[in-house]
């Protein structure tokens, strides 16, 4: 298993040459070579969802994917959300005002899932937001502060028109 | 500013993904552990052949028993009881394995990759014993899982108070029931995770470790070492993926991360996955429950006993799951007579501890089974039964006659339990349900509706410790032990001693969870920090505060009466003159070298204090929520959820409300979704979330929250515990909505979590007795 391949990946806009095993999880590669240690690794069987990365714009389990495969893709990480001047974008600051987040070992993976779904629909209804989070487990919350946050973030969107 | 809805500190990292967790923390060179594991429920170990492991590239060592014998000592428990019996239990078995994951050998790698592909190539030779998968088959079992405890019995304990044979041979009515539930693993997120570092100069090691209590993990590694406390520092770190009770055990991979970081010159890592989750990381397993009440005509109690069955898996590190399920079925009521008794039970499975709640969900469960049984025979509202039987806000303290886990008496600080529950009731609007629930019967839907109320023993000793200092920069630092696992800490400890002092909490910077930063600690569990660290942390502030006022006082030659703290600066009341704080505390701190203090100033602005409780406090919690049961499929929908809680004084409701209704959710999953499963010898059956189910935001329904401020007598915050309110009575609620809601059909909820499956079974079951009786007339 020492075979390894050189690939080229391009994680929040900055491409990265490494070399992986063919076996590499993105997900490793992402925390142990690339620096982005805000993907977390929940249950390494694509349920937990706190792994998730968008992937050419689509949430992607990084704990079920080669980092091989991400070769040519576009990846963005939690590391990517916020605003230009480094402060925390709207979604953030809510899940802050509204304590959607306890341990936030779940929170970045819940956060770039919730990302896809707003730009996709800025403005879905509480049903549509748990179903987008219904692939993530999170222990400590119940979820439903993170459920306000999110309705928030929708009902603003709505309001400004986006 | 104690009180006030304040936002959390530690998000804006965490939702930058720049927390810190073990698996995040830099160690140049590190190296990996991976377990090689036991395959067998109890088999004794013929040979172990590492050869092939260790010619695999990158591997720097296999470690069985036989290598780390100088350190493989006998473990002592972690907590002891005169009932419980000592076990063999070292950091690796020399001979037998008690449960599948029992860590046998550990490989350790260049890589993660590397030390798992070797780990596989570990060859053990078992040979299998007869396995128990549960009490029944290990109280028969042949073979004793620990030599020299023949029966398999761990501990076999009662107490008592009042008589409870009189009571229940005099009393008009007696019921006798069997209850049974099974609560599952913690299932924090993060998995268990700790990594060292040997420092070659100092001899110390440096374990960085996610646990729930640094200090009792360090006496756990310093004592298998053989080195004093001095040589382990162990830090959880700031971020810790959650806890929920097995982050507080002890385990194998904690010494030997330690040990091997000194051997092989290198920093060691473990990080547990989900699988070693399911296998290794302390669960609450199962108890059988067999509940025999008296009562009268008018439904009040009159004597309990509760005789019960407790799984402790393969090892009983403590015997507080137990012991804390006992004393708290008899809740909030009055019985005048009872008795409660268990044994704990060896089986060959991970070892028990506790899961948020500890024992306290099964014990609200039994209790308040009970009284919808008592309001079924007496044909009475099931909250008519309670309210009967409450114990009223004028009788506390309240004595109940038994002794608490913590070793004094069960007896309640304060409370107002019919006030709780009438404001759930009028919340929840419980007439208009029973008219809403007589709607939908006629319409043929199997409505039903659930109350729960139940009481937390929270708060326990020994102590917690705080240290608080004003530093030169002006700034303050306050030091605890207990560590955080997403509850907040350095946001709610600001906010006390920011309020004490009378400064912005900005200025206070929160450490916790280092045992380099105070010398004694507990940990974070039972719901105990607040009223422990918070009263410390309080009588440190008021400490130091009073260091700050004589120190300025003698600086601006003023009457410390007349000095206030405002912004950054102590004034003299009314005028102009001041002092920053940051002057008087680099006088007090640093002062000039050989040269005296002015007269006044007192050296060193800095205070330590340790509070310790005299008893557990009592938090309160009730719920009501209407739930409709679809009978082809066994699906249960949630309508109306309301609770209510009181856990003394609230420093922050944002955050209360947050371990609430998380802890709400813990306790749904234990009521119809997770079981931890296994075969009779004790195979695991469920070791992935394939088939562990937890709730997703899409089964969590919407929560009405409220709460009521009882303050607890016991510290002078009048704080309680939140930490798992939320969890205890939501068990018991479902069970007794759904029974309600199958009344027609005479379903009986006996046993938790309700599955689909296990619903199904119980609906044709007494479809098929209904069809036998109609026969039958």
């Amino acid at each position: 298993m020492t075979s390894t391949e050189a690939v080229t990946l391009s994680v929040n806009g900055q491409q990265h040459s490494i070399t992986v095993e063919p076996r590499t999880l993105l997900a490793d590669a992402l925390r142990g070579q690339l620096g982005s240690k805000g993907t977390h690794i929940g249950c390494e069987h694509g349920v937990c969802g706190a792994c998730t990365v968008l992937v050419d714009g689509h949430p992607v389990r990084s704990c079920l994917t080669f980092a091989v495969q991400a070769e040519g893709s576009e990846i963005e990480t939690v590391e990517s959300l916020g605003e230009p001047d480094g402060g925390l974008n709207s979604l953030q600051r809510g899940f802050q005002r509204h304590h959607g987040l306890q341990c936030g070992f779940c929170t970045p993976g819940i956060l770039m899932s919730l990302t896809q779904l707003f730009r996709e629909d800025p403005s879905p209804d509480e049903e549509r937001i748990r179903d987008q989070i219904q692939g993530h487990i999170c222990r400590c919350t119940g979820y439903q502060q993170m459920v306000e946050a999110a309705v928030e973030e929708s009902e603003t969107n709505a309001k400004e028109g986006r | 500013m104690i009180g006030e809805r304040r936002v959390r500190r530690e998000d804006v990292r965490l939702l930058r993904g720049e927390g810190t967790y073990v698996d995040d923390i830099d160690l140049p060179g590190a190296v990996y552990l991976a377990g090689v594991r036991s395959t067998e429920p109890h088999a004794t170990i013929l040979g172990i052949d590492t050869t092939a492991a260790k010619a695999v590239p990158g591997v720097l060592g296999v470690y069985t028993a036989a290598d780390i014998e100088p350190i493989n000592r006998l473990w002592r428990q972690q907590l002891t009881h005169s009932s419980l019996k000592m076990a063999v239990q070292r950091t690796l078995p020399v001979d037998k394995v008690r449960f599948v994951g029992e860590l046998v050998a550990v490989v350790v790698a260049e890589t993660r990759y590397l030390a798992e592909d070797a780990a596989e190539l570990v060859d053990i030779d078992y040979e299998p014993l007869p396995g128990a998968g549960n009490y029944h088959r290990a109280l028969e079992l042949d073979v004793p899982i620990h030599e020299g405890i023949d029966d398999n019995v761990a501990s076999h304990f009662s107490q008592s108070t009042g008589d409870v044979g009189w009571a229940l041979s005099s009393a008009p009515h007696v019921l006798r029931e069997t209850f049974t539930i099974n609560r599952g693993g913690g299932h924090s997120m993060e998995g268990r995770a700790v990594a060292a570092r040997w420092d070659t100069s100092l001899d110390q090691y440096t374990v960085f470790d996610a646990t729930q209590g640094p200090h009792q993990a360090r006496a756990h590694i310093a004592f298998a070492l053989g080195v004093p406390d001095e040589k382990v520092r162990v830090i959880a770190p700031p971020d810790v993926g959650g806890g929920f009770g097995p982050k507080g055990g002890k385990y194998p991979e904690e010494i030997l991360v330690t040990w091997l970081s000194k051997q092989l010159r290198r920093p060691v890592k473990f990080i547990e996955d989900r699988y070693e989750h399911f296998l290794t990381s302390y669960q609450e397993h199962q108890q059988e429950h067999h509940v025999e009440v008296g009562y009268d005509g008018d439904g009040k109690l009159l004597g309990l006993k509760d005789v019960f069955l407790h799984d402790t898996g393969a090892y009983a590190p403590s015997l507080i799951v137990p012991l804390i399920a006992g004393t708290t079925v008899p809740g909030c009521y009055k019985i005048p007579n009872i008795h409660i008794e268990f044994r704990a039970v060896f089986t060959n499975k991970v070892p028990c501890s506790a899961v948020r709640g500890a024992g306290r969900p099964q014990g609200v469960y039994v209790m308040e089974r009970i009284m919808d049984r008592i309001a079924e025979e007496l044909d009475l509202d099931p909250v008519e039964v309670r309210k009967r039987n409450l114990i009223q806000a004028d009788e506390f303290p309240y004595a109940v006659g038994l002794t608490f886990r913590d070793g004094s008496p069960l007896t309640y600080d304060s409370g107002n339990y019919p006030g709780l529950l009438q404001l759930g009731l009028d919340l929840f609007d419980y007439d208009r349900q029973r008219e809403i629930q007589r709607e939908r019967r006629a319409a043929g839907v199997y409505r039903g509706i659930g109350v729960s109320i139940a009481l937390e023993g929270v708060g326990i000793g020994p102590f917690e410790g705080a240290t608080v200092r004003i530093e030169k920069t002006g700034r303050i630092t306050a030091v605890m032990g207990a560590p955080p696992q997403g509850q907040g800490f350095e946001t709610t400890y600001a906010t006390i001693v920011a309020d004490t002092i009378g400064v912005d909490p900005d200025l206070v910077d929160v450490v916790t969870g280092d045992t380099a930063a105070i010398a004694y600690g507990v940990g974070t569990f039972a719901s105990r920090v607040m009223a422990n660290a918070g009263p410390a942390m309080l009588q440190a502030s008021i400490e130091v505060k009073d260091k700050l006022v004589q120190t300025a006082s003698a600086m601006l030659e003023a009457s410390a009466e007349d000095l206030e703290i405002a912004g950054t600066e102590i004034r003299v009341k009314g005028t102009e003159a001041g002092v920053p704080i940051a002057d008087a505390a680099r006088l007090s701190n640093v002062g000039s070298p050989g040269v005296n203090l002015p007269p006044g100033v007192v050296p060193g602005l800095t205070s330590t204090s340790y509070f310790n409780p005299s008893s557990a406090g009592y938090s309160a919690s009730v719920h009501a929520c209407a739930v409709e049961v679809d009978i082809d499929t066994g699906e249960i929908e949630i309508f109306d959820w309301v609770v209510g809680h009181d856990c003394g004084r609230i420093i922050n409701p944002l955050l209360v409300e947050g371990q609430v209704i998380g802890g709400l959710a813990h306790g749904l999953s234990n009521a119809m979704y997770e079981e931890q499963m296994y075969g009779e010898d004790g195979t695991p059956l469920t070791t992935s979330y394939l088939d562990y189910p937890i709730p997703s935001a899409r089964e969590l329904p919407k929560l009405r929250l409220f709460h009521q401020e009882t303050l607890s007598p016991l510290n002078p915050l009048g704080a309680k515990g939140a930490g798992e309110a939320g969890t205890l009575g939501v068990p018991a609620l479902i069970a007794t909505a759904v029974e309600d809601a199958l009344r027609p059909l005479g379903v009986r909820i006996n046993h938790l979590p309700l599955s689909p499956g296990l619903l199904g079974d119980l609906i044709a079951g007494a479809a098929e007795r209904g069809a036998a009786e109609r026969g039958a007339a």
